[in-house]
């Protein structure tokens, strides 16, 4: 009898990932809400078209990091960043950076869906109409675009006149995001977007979310760990300001590096 | 490893953990049954225990099962406890599949042909044989029960042993079938028990590659005792 078959021994370790190319990496980055040190030396890559998850318990600095991400924290006097984020080969915190073409390369999306008091038409219409001219027809096609990539089209085609205030949480929520995609960034900021959302439209926007990634750079900070661990490619955890672990999602979720990690993602948290 | 901030999850996992040590002491108590069924063959009640044994696991197999399934579903575990679910999951399958191994090594004693034949074979080699699986099984719930990746290493370059007792009583039963035909019948007998035997250590280390699972988050399944060894060591 030939026994060789047993003599078979597949490959125990996939080949190596081939690296995904970085789109934004925070150097030695703080971060200060006056004088309270809420980023202590961060240093993390955001790799392009991935999805990355910053997880975490509540004033962990995940959100803070986020909003370092497309300076919107300059919005508050008080508030500083120290370090680098670079972003399109350059540091996105020195002085003389064009915030408002920032936030249209790298755009957010925040918990409480935030639409305009205006159509829904117009929702897509008013950021686009900020940075580029377009013909009506142009404008027009711009729109169903977005609203298509926020899997909003056919919702949405028939009551593009009706006010946006009128959709649901979760429609309101992906017209949010058909309004980020309108100016097409290259990066998307979520921040727990789907924490005022039922099921469903949780799973449409998760759905969204895998779509997206295929064009976009996105950062998405969650409280649903098995959000984190369904949507992300890498997964960020931190706690009390500092970087605790940063690896990809499927390794995280299941045997991490730190054992700070394991009792936050399993539940033995304080 | 700290407590959960739930601690009725706590008590779920050291349900299920404490089912698969009672069932695990089940299938021992039954394992040292059977190897009395070989010393006396033709004793009824012992093998009528032995078959109680292995229901009563059946059940113990059932209800773990069913306890893993409701605690995945209420809890999404993650990271060491979901490694520690799906290990009891294949740990007790291990097991019921020994109590079936038990079971069939009573049935023959019990059937035995001429059992007067052989008696040496019968009464000291397959016991000696069956003593190794026994006390590997033993530690390989040892090393589950205190999540001890060396024991678990142990158990795994022990099966070599069990596997070369097996192939020296197929040897051996050759050579007297050879000598005299007469014996080709309880021969087969004890073929099929030492074949028993030896798979019981084959489930033994599986149930010792899992806890590697559950410790260390490493596949090693399929690898030798030296690579085991090596990984360990990182």
């Amino acid at each position: 009898m030939n026994l060789d078959i047993f003599a078979f021994r597949p490959e125990a370790k996939p080949a190596a990932e081939t690296r995904t190319p970085i789109k934004i990496a925070a150097r030695h980055l703080d971060f200060y809400y006056g004088r309270f040190h809420a980023l202590k030396d961060i240093n993390l890559e955001i790799a392009e078209r991935r999805v990355t998850a910053f997880i975490g318990p509540s004033g962990c600095g995940k959100s803070t990091l986020l909003r370092t991400l497309n300076r919107m924290y300059s919005l508050y006097p008080g508030q500083r960043a120290v370090g680098e984020i670079v972003f399109n080969a350059r540091n996105i915190l020195e002085a003389g950076v064009d915030l408002n073409m920032l936030r249209a390369k790298i755009g957010m999306v925040f918990q409480k869906p935030t639409p305009f008091p205006m159509s829904i038409y117009d929702n897509i219409a008013f950021g686009v109409r900020l940075y580029e001219s377009l013909s009506p027809r142009e404008m027009d096609e711009r729109v169903e675009w977005a609203l298509t990539k926020a899997a909003m089209w056919d919702e949405a085609k028939n009551k593009l006149k009706q006010s946006g205030m009128a959709l649901s949480g979760g429609q309101q929520q992906r017209l949010c995001i058909a309004r980020a995609v309108a100016v097409k960034p290259e990066v998307l900021l979520l921040d727990e977007p789907t924490s005022a959302l039922d099921p469903i439209s949780t799973a449409k926007i998760e759905e969204l979310i895998s779509e997206l990634k295929s064009d976009y750079t996105i950062a998405i900070v969650t409280h649903n760990m098995q959000q984190a661990a369904r949507v992300s490619d890498y997964t960020a955890y931190m706690y009390l300001g500092e970087l605790i672990e940063f690896g990809a999602t499927d390794e995280l979720f299941l045997k991490p590096r730190r054992r700070e990690t394991e009792d936050y993602i399993t539940g033995r948290f304080g | 490893m700290n407590e959960h901030t739930s601690k009725q999850f706590d008590a779920e996992m050291e349900g299920i953990r404490s089912g698969v040590l009672a069932m695990g002491g089940l299938v021992e108590t039954q394992f040292r049954r059977a190897v009395e069924a070989l010393q006396i063959p033709g004793d009824v009640d012992i093998v009528t225990l032995v078959a109680t044994d292995e229901q009563a696991i059946n059940r113990m197999q059932m209800d773990i099962d069913q306890q893993c399934s409701q605690i995945i579903a209420k809890r999404q575990p993650a990271a060491i406890d979901l490694r520690m679910i799906l290990t009891v999951v294949k740990i007790v399958n291990e097991l019921e599949r020994i109590g079936d191994e038990i079971k069939k090594i009573a049935y023959k004693a019990q059937q035995m042909q001429r059992p007067e034949r052989l008696t040496t074979v019968r009464v000291h080699v397959i016991t000696r044989a069956a003593g190794l699986a026994e006390e590997n099984l033993q530690l390989a719930l040892d090393a589950f029960a205190r999540l001890d990746v060396n024991a678990a290493a142990t158990v795994i370059s022990n099966d070599e042993a069990i596997d070369a007792a097996f192939l020296a009583i197929l040897r051996q039963l050759i050579s007297y079938m050879m000598e005299d035909p007469r014996t080709i019948t309880p021969a087969l007998e004890i073929v099929f028990i030492a074949k028993s035997i030896e798979r019981i250590g084959d489930h033994a280390k599986n149930i010792a590659e899992d806890v590697v699972h559950v410790v260390k988050g490493k596949d090693v399944r399929h690898a030798t005792a030296d690579q085991i060894r090596a990984e360990l060591a990182e």
